[in-house]
């Protein structure tokens, strides 16, 4: 299996002018914000859509990943006569703060005279410090109101932290397959990649550039566990079911025979490896855990959205259980006991949380409707 | 039945009676619709006369038709999804031919002049001469167009009359601002003076209600 990592290369970015001080109190300065833009802005500088991307996503949303040579991850429902027409509309995607894809995070230096990367020393950040990274390119690109925020999973996350910070410059927003706080179960899932990341030995306490190495079996082994949380026992059955496919050269008879779920699990870890920082994953993971969106209000989700003027789209999917719809509904709740503008449904899937990903023509279809409804009511 | 003179006709995916029931919004209101279906009523009012109006619906695929039709939508149940609303949040709380199916009418009712100003109920009057006649003639429950399920898989568990909805509306203290009944196509018809001849004549009754003076909750 190769795991060498894919070559850095310059990705579109942009320096931030003003310090950015984290919920954890460090303030960083000179922070980069990589992205991408799709379509054009127009005159009044009000059809820009945000597009927040979930835990191991990144800003290549609409196009050829320059490093994987995959497609765009939501190409399904960004691009002209999509959803996201970028005919109508001038679509950005930043990767976060924290993440690996040419935006601050730790594999970036410490400042302009330490060359050496943060590493684990990165401080620890919230998926409101992503936010408050994303409102200041946001300014730098000179748009005061967003006409939507969409996301997916921790980018829905982003959508409701966006909607609670700044809600008069969001008029529409669209968190997809997400919770307004980590539960017990997904951060328990969490740690166990974390734990696979830690006991690596080429983790190195954090340093392992400095040999030359990456973790990458701890990497792929969270890869793998997390994989598994996005998916559905039906779509694990209907892919693979019990097939078996060749063998494998370690483990002798005992592993004579390998399930094709195995193999399909050892290539998702395998080719994560090459292209995400694992200091990276640790921190990111991490803002999730802590993502309690209630919390910061007192404990009451509502009081996060008093007086919103927000129109929001909730939307979940039946075979969801890490986001399932329950979180989605309680979201609602909350956004009904302020009286907010709300549209929310469940898409009957058996994909399971990577639905949200993939070729759903109801979520593409409720998502299109949404926007251009929305559309109507902003005058664009 | 006589079709009453000066009735308009509306576009032929609205039903009638929800024109009927548009006739009573104040144009620039805010407006719930309980149970709205595919959002007919919502974009009408939206459309013609400004409302800020939403729905509830409880049927998944009618909602996803609503929200990709560009409808602010949301998909839930009038028994228990009223009680997370603010008080006076909506001008306007509207029930379409869904009391009769909800499993606490009692209490929908109440959430609804609680979280509304003014709420407009319609529902298939159970009083009709036609229902009465099955009952007596053939000694079992009536089937017609409007109540055209068998008894053991009808989704319409709470029948009442027009009068029973009268009775309810003095007990719970609200004022009947306005009412009227209608036959089944919603075409208004001639008893609005006369309760007892629209309950035998009517095939639903449409009612605009406001909580008395007095019980108003403060602000």
């Amino acid at each position: 299996m190769d795991i060498t990592p894919l070559p850095e290369i310059t990705h579109q970015s942009l320096r931030i002018r003003r310090p950015l001080p984290l919920d954890c109190g460090v303030v960083l300065d000179g922070v980069t914000i990589a992205y991408r833009t799709y379509g054009t802005l127009n005159a009044a500088r009000s059809n820009a859509v945000l597009v927040c991307h979930a835990l191991t996503g990144d800003q290549y949303v609409a196009e050829t990943h320059p490093l994987t040579g995959k497609p765009g991850w939501w190409n399904r429902l960004v691009g002209s006569g999509l959803p996201l027409d970028t005919e109508r509309y001038f679509v950005i995607c930043a990767n976060v703060l924290g993440g690996c894809m040419g935006s601050t995070g730790p594999r970036s230096p410490r400042d302009d005279s330490h060359a050496e990367p943060w590493g684990i020393d990165f401080p620890p950040i919230t998926i409101q410090d992503m936010v408050r990274a994303q409102k200041m390119l946001i300014d730098e690109l000179r748009i005061e109101r967003l006409f939507a925020v969409i996301g997916g999973s921790m980018g829905g996350m982003q959508v409701l932290a966006w909607a609670a910070l700044y809600p008069d410059a969001v008029f529409a927003a669209l968190p997809i397959a997400t919770a307004a706080y980590h539960s017990a179960q997904n951060i328990a899932f969490h740690e166990v990649g974390r734990q696979a990341i830690l006991g690596d030995p080429d983790f190195r306490e954090g340093r392992y550039w400095e040999q030359g190495v990456i973790p990458a079996q701890g990497l792929a082994v969270a890869r793998m566990t997390a994989h598994i949380t996005y998916l559905s026992e039906a779509a694990l059955s209907r892919k693979f079911g019990r097939r078996i496919q060749g063998g494998s050269d370690v483990g002798g008879a005992l592993f004579g025979e390998r399930f094709a779920v195995e193999s399909y699990l050892e290539h998702q870890g395998s080719s994560f490896v090459r292209r995400f920082d694992a200091n990276s994953y640790l921190s990111i993971t991490r803002a999730m855990d802590f993502f309690d969106l209630a919390a910061d209000y007192g404990g009451s989700l509502a009081a996060a959205f008093r007086n919103t003027r927000t129109r929001f789209l909730l939307v979940s999917f039946s075979s969801d259980w890490l986001f399932p719809t329950a979180e989605s509904r309680a979201i609602a709740h909350a956004l009904n006991q302020v009286a907010a503008n709300i549209s929310f449904v469940e898409i009957v899937s058996d994909k399971g949380h990577d639905a949200f990903l993939l070729d759903e023509p109801d979520f593409s279809r409720t998502v299109a409707g949404f926007l251009a409804g929305s559309a109507v009511a902003a005058g664009i | 039945m006589a079709k009453v003179p000066g009735v308009r006709y509306v576009a032929k995916n609205m039903r009638v009676d929800l024109e009927l029931i548009a006739s009573m919004v104040a144009p620039g209101t805010r407006v719930l619709d309980i149970g709205c279906g595919d959002g007919a009523l919502i974009e009408h009012l939206f459309r013609t006369k400004g409302c800020d109006a939403r729905g509830i619906e409880i049927d998944m695929a009618v909602v996803t038709r609503a929200v990709a039709h560009g409808l602010p939508v949301m998909q839930g149940d009038a028994d228990t999804d009223l009680s997370h609303y603010p008080d006076h949040a909506f001008d306007y709380v509207i029930l379409s031919r869904t009391l009769q199916a909800v499993e606490r009418p009692r209490e929908v009712l109440r959430q609804m002049l609680r979280i509304g100003t003014r709420a407009i109920v319609s529902f298939p009057n159970f009083g009709h001469w036609s229902l009465r006649w099955q009952l007596l003639v053939t000694g079992r429950m009536p089937m017609t167009k409007t109540w055209a399920r068998m008894w053991y898989e009808t989704p319409n568990i709470h029948p009442c009359t027009i009068r029973d909805f009268f009775v309810l509306c003095q007990a719970e203290g609200y004022t009947v601002e306005q009412w009227l009944a209608a036959d089944e196509a919603g075409h208004r018809a001639p008893w609005r003076r006369w309760p007892m001849l629209a309950n035998l004549f009517g095939e639903q009754g449409l009612f605009l209600l406001r909580r008395s003076s007095g019980e108003e909750p403060p602000h």
